[in-house]
Protein backbone atom coordinates (compact mmCIF):
# COMPACT_ATOMS: atom_id res chain seq x y z
CA UNK A 1 0.00 0.00 0.00
CA UNK A 2 1.38 3.43 -0.83
CA UNK A 3 2.19 5.76 2.02
CA UNK A 4 -0.35 8.32 0.81
CA UNK A 5 -3.22 5.83 1.07
CA UNK A 6 -1.99 4.55 4.43
CA UNK A 7 -1.85 8.15 5.69
CA UNK A 8 -5.46 8.80 4.85
CA UNK A 9 -6.57 5.54 6.45
CA UNK A 10 -4.50 6.22 9.56
CA UNK A 11 -5.85 9.74 9.92
CA UNK A 12 -9.39 8.49 9.57
CA UNK A 13 -8.87 5.82 12.22
CA UNK A 14 -7.26 8.28 14.63
CA UNK A 15 -10.20 10.64 14.34
CA UNK A 16 -12.45 8.03 15.96
CA UNK A 17 -11.08 9.37 19.25
CA UNK A 18 -13.43 12.32 18.89
CA UNK A 19 -16.38 10.02 19.64
CA UNK A 20 -15.21 10.00 23.25
CA UNK A 21 -14.95 13.77 23.23
CA UNK A 22 -18.50 14.09 21.96
CA UNK A 23 -19.90 11.75 24.57
CA UNK A 24 -17.95 13.43 27.36
CA UNK A 25 -19.00 16.95 26.44
CA UNK A 26 -22.62 15.90 26.02
CA UNK A 27 -22.48 14.24 29.43
CA UNK A 28 -21.14 17.36 31.12
CA UNK A 29 -23.60 19.77 29.58
CA UNK A 30 -26.46 17.34 30.12
CA UNK A 31 -25.68 17.00 33.81
CA UNK A 32 -25.38 20.77 34.11
CA UNK A 33 -28.74 21.25 32.41
CA UNK A 34 -30.55 18.66 34.50
CA UNK A 35 -29.05 20.14 37.66
CA UNK A 36 -29.87 23.68 36.57
CA UNK A 37 -33.48 22.79 35.84
CA UNK A 38 -33.92 21.36 39.30
CA UNK A 39 -32.15 24.16 41.14
CA UNK A 40 -31.94 27.24 38.95
CA UNK A 41 -30.49 29.49 41.64
CA UNK A 42 -27.45 27.26 42.07
CA UNK A 43 -26.78 27.08 38.35
CA UNK A 44 -24.88 30.38 38.11
CA UNK A 45 -22.38 29.30 40.73
CA UNK A 46 -21.39 26.22 38.77
CA UNK A 47 -20.93 28.01 35.46
CA UNK A 48 -17.16 28.15 35.92
CA UNK A 49 -17.00 24.42 36.62
CA UNK A 50 -19.06 23.82 33.51
CA UNK A 51 -16.59 25.61 31.26
CA UNK A 52 -13.66 23.92 33.00
CA UNK A 53 -15.23 20.50 32.49
CA UNK A 54 -15.94 21.27 28.85
CA UNK A 55 -12.34 22.26 28.18
CA UNK A 56 -10.92 19.19 29.93
CA UNK A 57 -13.26 16.79 28.11
CA UNK A 58 -12.52 18.42 24.75
CA UNK A 59 -8.79 18.18 25.39
CA UNK A 60 -8.75 14.39 25.55
CA UNK A 61 -10.55 14.12 22.24
CA UNK A 62 -8.19 16.61 20.68
CA UNK A 63 -5.19 14.52 21.74
CA UNK A 64 -6.48 11.96 19.25
CA UNK A 65 -7.07 14.57 16.56
CA UNK A 66 -3.48 15.79 16.98
CA UNK A 67 -2.29 12.25 16.23
CA UNK A 68 -4.50 12.24 13.15
CA UNK A 69 -2.98 15.48 11.88
CA UNK A 70 0.54 14.28 12.62
CA UNK A 71 -0.14 11.10 10.64
CA UNK A 72 -1.69 13.04 7.80
CA UNK A 73 0.69 15.92 7.36
CA UNK A 74 4.04 15.08 8.95
CA UNK B 1 3.04 16.14 -11.25
CA UNK B 2 4.43 19.55 -10.35
CA UNK B 3 1.62 21.46 -12.02
CA UNK B 4 -0.96 19.14 -10.49
CA UNK B 5 0.57 19.82 -7.10
CA UNK B 6 0.59 23.54 -7.84
CA UNK B 7 -3.04 23.50 -8.96
CA UNK B 8 -4.01 21.57 -5.86
CA UNK B 9 -2.15 24.08 -3.69
CA UNK B 10 -3.94 27.02 -5.28
CA UNK B 11 -7.41 25.60 -4.67
CA UNK B 12 -6.87 23.82 -1.36
CA UNK B 13 -3.88 25.22 0.54
CA UNK B 14 -1.93 22.95 2.82
CA UNK B 15 -3.22 23.80 6.31
CA UNK B 16 0.14 23.07 7.89
CA UNK B 17 1.93 25.94 6.16
CA UNK B 18 0.56 28.45 8.64
CA UNK B 19 2.64 26.88 11.39
CA UNK B 20 5.98 27.52 9.72
CA UNK B 21 8.46 29.55 11.71
CA UNK B 22 10.03 32.29 9.64
CA UNK B 23 13.17 34.12 10.66
CA UNK B 24 12.79 37.88 10.66
CA UNK B 25 16.27 38.97 11.72
CA UNK B 26 19.15 36.56 11.61
CA UNK B 27 21.20 36.59 14.77
CA UNK B 28 23.69 34.00 15.82
CA UNK B 29 24.83 33.79 19.44
CA UNK B 30 27.93 31.63 20.07
CA UNK B 31 26.91 29.07 17.50
CA UNK B 32 23.26 28.92 18.62
CA UNK B 33 20.65 30.24 16.26
CA UNK B 34 18.97 32.99 18.26
CA UNK B 35 17.21 34.74 15.38
CA UNK B 36 14.18 36.84 15.98
CA UNK B 37 11.37 34.77 14.49
CA UNK B 38 7.73 35.51 13.82
CA UNK B 39 6.93 33.43 16.90
CA UNK B 40 9.06 35.76 19.02
CA UNK B 41 7.46 38.76 17.32
CA UNK B 42 3.98 37.67 18.36
CA UNK B 43 5.09 36.94 21.90
CA UNK B 44 6.69 40.38 22.21
CA UNK B 45 3.55 41.91 20.70
CA UNK B 46 1.41 40.09 23.28
CA UNK B 47 3.53 41.38 26.16
CA UNK B 48 3.58 44.95 24.82
CA UNK B 49 -0.16 45.03 24.13
CA UNK B 50 -1.21 43.59 27.47
CA UNK B 51 1.20 45.75 29.46
CA UNK B 52 0.17 48.89 27.59
CA UNK B 53 -3.52 48.11 28.09
CA UNK B 54 -3.19 47.36 31.80
CA UNK B 55 -0.89 50.32 32.52
CA UNK B 56 -2.75 52.96 30.58
CA UNK B 57 -6.26 52.03 31.65
CA UNK B 58 -5.43 52.13 35.37
CA UNK B 59 -3.44 55.36 35.01
CA UNK B 60 -6.22 57.50 36.44
CA UNK B 61 -6.34 55.41 39.63
CA UNK B 62 -9.93 56.46 40.26
CA UNK B 63 -11.67 54.91 43.23
CA UNK B 64 -14.82 54.73 41.14
CA UNK B 65 -13.51 53.33 37.87
CA UNK B 66 -14.43 54.59 34.46
CA UNK B 67 -15.14 52.22 31.59
CA UNK B 68 -11.60 51.26 30.64
CA UNK B 69 -10.41 51.00 34.19
CA UNK B 70 -13.24 48.66 35.09
CA UNK B 71 -12.24 46.41 32.20
CA UNK B 72 -8.81 45.96 33.74
CA UNK B 73 -10.39 45.57 37.16
CA UNK B 74 -12.75 42.90 35.80
CA UNK B 75 -9.79 40.93 34.48
CA UNK B 76 -7.89 41.37 37.72
CA UNK B 77 -10.80 40.30 39.90
CA UNK B 78 -11.64 37.37 37.69
CA UNK B 79 -8.16 35.88 38.06
CA UNK B 80 -7.93 36.90 41.72
CA UNK B 81 -11.17 35.10 42.62
CA UNK B 82 -10.06 32.06 40.72
CA UNK B 83 -6.70 31.94 42.52
CA UNK B 84 -8.27 32.55 45.89
CA UNK B 85 -10.87 29.81 45.37
CA UNK B 86 -8.24 27.30 44.33
CA UNK B 87 -5.34 28.01 46.63
CA UNK B 88 -6.77 29.74 49.68
CA UNK B 89 -4.92 32.46 51.57
CA UNK B 90 -1.48 30.88 51.17
CA UNK B 91 -1.58 31.22 47.42
CA UNK B 92 -2.07 34.98 47.39
CA UNK B 93 1.60 35.71 46.81
CA UNK B 94 1.66 33.55 43.68
CA UNK B 95 -1.16 35.55 42.15
CA UNK B 96 1.08 37.82 40.00
CA UNK B 97 2.64 34.77 38.36
CA UNK B 98 -0.71 33.17 37.58
CA UNK B 99 -2.09 36.49 36.36
CA UNK B 100 0.86 37.00 33.99
CA UNK B 101 0.55 33.41 32.76
CA UNK B 102 -3.17 33.82 32.12
CA UNK B 103 -2.90 37.16 30.32
CA UNK B 104 0.11 36.01 28.27
CA UNK B 105 -1.60 32.86 26.99
CA UNK B 106 -4.91 34.68 26.51
CA UNK B 107 -3.43 37.48 24.41
CA UNK B 108 -1.30 35.08 22.34
CA UNK B 109 -4.34 32.92 21.61
CA UNK B 110 -6.44 35.94 20.70
CA UNK B 111 -3.73 37.43 18.48
CA UNK B 112 -3.64 34.11 16.66
CA UNK B 113 -7.32 34.49 15.81
CA UNK B 114 -6.54 37.61 13.78
CA UNK B 115 -6.46 36.40 10.22
CA UNK B 116 -3.69 38.54 8.72
CA UNK B 117 -3.36 36.48 5.59
CA UNK B 118 0.01 34.86 5.39
CA UNK B 119 1.42 36.73 8.39
CA UNK B 120 -0.73 35.49 11.25
CA UNK B 121 0.88 33.05 13.64
CA UNK B 122 0.02 31.57 17.01
CA UNK B 123 3.05 30.87 19.17
CA UNK B 124 1.07 28.52 21.43
CA UNK B 125 0.29 26.27 18.51
CA UNK B 126 3.83 24.95 18.82
CA UNK B 127 4.44 22.20 21.36
CA UNK B 128 7.78 23.70 22.35
CA UNK B 129 6.19 26.95 23.55
CA UNK B 130 3.45 25.26 25.53
CA UNK B 131 5.88 22.69 26.88
CA UNK B 132 8.15 25.49 28.07
CA UNK B 133 5.25 27.09 29.94
CA UNK B 134 4.06 23.77 31.38
CA UNK B 135 7.59 22.74 32.40
CA UNK B 136 7.99 26.10 34.12
CA UNK B 137 4.81 25.50 36.09
CA UNK B 138 5.67 21.88 36.92
CA UNK B 139 9.23 22.54 38.07
CA UNK B 140 8.12 25.62 40.00
CA UNK B 141 5.31 23.80 41.80
CA UNK B 142 7.53 20.82 42.66
CA UNK B 143 10.25 23.11 44.02
CA UNK B 144 7.69 25.04 46.06
CA UNK B 145 6.37 21.76 47.44
CA UNK B 146 9.80 20.54 48.47
CA UNK B 147 10.77 23.92 49.87
CA UNK B 148 7.69 24.21 52.05
CA UNK B 149 7.35 20.63 53.24
CA UNK B 150 10.82 19.18 52.83
CA UNK B 151 10.87 15.47 52.07
CA UNK B 152 7.31 15.23 53.42
CA UNK B 153 6.17 16.45 50.04
CA UNK B 154 6.48 12.84 48.89
CA UNK B 155 3.42 12.08 51.03
CA UNK B 156 1.52 13.44 48.04
CA UNK B 157 1.97 10.02 46.45
CA UNK B 158 0.55 8.13 49.43
CA UNK B 159 -2.90 9.53 50.14
CA UNK B 160 -4.19 9.07 53.66
CA UNK B 161 -6.81 6.45 54.31
CA UNK B 162 -5.37 3.88 51.91
CA UNK B 163 -4.82 0.39 53.46
CA UNK B 164 -1.20 -0.77 53.41
CA UNK B 165 -1.67 -3.61 50.95
CA UNK B 166 -2.97 -1.24 48.27
CA UNK B 167 0.09 1.01 48.55
CA UNK B 168 2.26 -0.81 45.96
CA UNK B 169 -0.50 -0.25 43.42
CA UNK B 170 -1.56 3.26 44.39
CA UNK B 171 1.88 4.85 44.70
CA UNK B 172 3.12 4.11 41.14
CA UNK B 173 -0.23 5.23 39.75
CA UNK B 174 0.01 8.48 41.70
CA UNK B 175 3.58 9.02 40.53
CA UNK B 176 2.62 8.44 36.90
CA UNK B 177 -0.33 10.79 37.18
CA UNK B 178 1.93 13.43 38.75
CA UNK B 179 4.51 13.11 35.97
CA UNK B 180 1.77 13.33 33.34
CA UNK B 181 0.71 16.77 34.60
CA UNK B 182 3.11 18.88 32.51
CA UNK B 183 2.51 16.59 29.52
CA UNK B 184 -1.26 16.96 29.68
CA UNK B 185 -1.04 20.68 30.44
CA UNK B 186 1.15 21.39 27.43
CA UNK B 187 -0.53 19.00 24.99
CA UNK B 188 -4.00 20.29 25.90
CA UNK B 189 -3.12 23.87 24.96
CA UNK B 190 -1.08 22.83 21.93
CA UNK B 191 -3.75 20.45 20.61
CA UNK B 192 -6.56 22.95 20.98
CA UNK B 193 -4.66 25.72 19.23
CA UNK B 194 -3.19 23.61 16.43
CA UNK B 195 -6.39 21.72 15.69
CA UNK B 196 -8.47 24.88 15.78
CA UNK B 197 -6.32 26.72 13.28
CA UNK B 198 -5.92 23.68 11.04
CA UNK B 199 -9.67 23.13 10.94
CA UNK B 200 -10.22 26.78 10.09
CA UNK B 201 -7.77 26.48 7.18
CA UNK B 202 -9.32 23.20 6.01
CA UNK B 203 -12.85 24.59 6.00
CA UNK B 204 -11.55 27.70 4.28
CA UNK B 205 -9.96 25.47 1.67
CA UNK B 206 -13.30 23.84 0.96
CA UNK B 207 -14.67 27.18 -0.25
CA UNK B 208 -12.28 27.22 -3.21
CA UNK B 209 -12.95 23.70 -4.45
CA UNK B 210 -16.72 23.81 -4.05
CA UNK B 211 -17.34 26.54 -6.62
CA UNK B 212 -20.77 28.06 -6.33
CA UNK B 213 -21.67 25.91 -3.32
CA UNK B 214 -18.79 27.51 -1.46
CA UNK B 215 -21.37 29.57 0.41
CA UNK B 216 -21.94 26.55 2.65
CA UNK B 217 -18.46 26.44 4.19
CA UNK B 218 -18.44 30.22 4.49
CA UNK B 219 -21.58 30.12 6.61
CA UNK B 220 -20.15 27.24 8.64
CA UNK B 221 -16.97 29.22 9.32
CA UNK B 222 -18.79 32.01 11.14
CA UNK B 223 -19.98 30.01 14.17
CA UNK B 224 -16.85 27.91 14.03
CA UNK B 225 -14.64 30.98 14.35
CA UNK B 226 -16.81 32.06 17.30
CA UNK B 227 -16.20 28.65 18.87
CA UNK B 228 -12.46 29.07 18.31
CA UNK B 229 -12.45 32.44 20.03
CA UNK B 230 -14.27 30.83 22.98
CA UNK B 231 -11.75 27.99 22.98
CA UNK B 232 -8.85 30.49 22.93
CA UNK B 233 -10.17 32.13 26.08
CA UNK B 234 -11.14 28.83 27.69
CA UNK B 235 -7.75 27.18 27.20
CA UNK B 236 -5.95 30.11 28.78
CA UNK B 237 -8.40 29.91 31.68
CA UNK B 238 -7.98 26.14 32.05
CA UNK B 239 -4.20 26.47 32.05
CA UNK B 240 -4.39 29.04 34.83
CA UNK B 241 -6.94 27.04 36.85
CA UNK B 242 -4.92 23.85 36.65
CA UNK B 243 -1.77 25.74 37.65
CA UNK B 244 -3.64 27.05 40.71
CA UNK B 245 -4.88 23.55 41.57
CA UNK B 246 -1.37 22.08 41.32
CA UNK B 247 -0.10 24.96 43.43
CA UNK B 248 -2.79 24.20 45.98
CA UNK B 249 -1.65 20.58 46.06
CA UNK B 250 1.88 21.73 46.79
CA UNK B 251 1.05 24.42 49.33
CA UNK B 252 -1.82 22.89 51.29
CA UNK B 253 -0.95 19.27 51.66
CA UNK B 254 -3.23 18.48 54.56
CA UNK B 255 -6.08 17.87 52.13
CA UNK B 256 -4.50 14.56 51.22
Amino acid sequence: METEAARYIGAGLASIALVGAGIGIGNIFGSYLSGALRNPSAAQGQYTNLLLGFALAEATGLFGLVMAFIILFV
Amino acid sequence: MATEQGAKEALMPNPMHQFEIKRLFNWELWGIDASFTNSALFMVLAVVLSSAFLIFTVRGKNIIPGRLQSTSELLYEFVRNMVRDSTGPKGEKYFPFIFSLFVFILVINMLGMLRLGHYSFTPTSHIIVTFALAALVFVGVTLIGFWKHGIGYLKLFAPSGVPWFMMPIIVPIEIISYISRPVSLSVRLFANMMVGHTLLKVFGGFVGVMGIYGIGPILLMIPFTALEILVAFLQAFVFAVLTSIYLNDALNMHDH
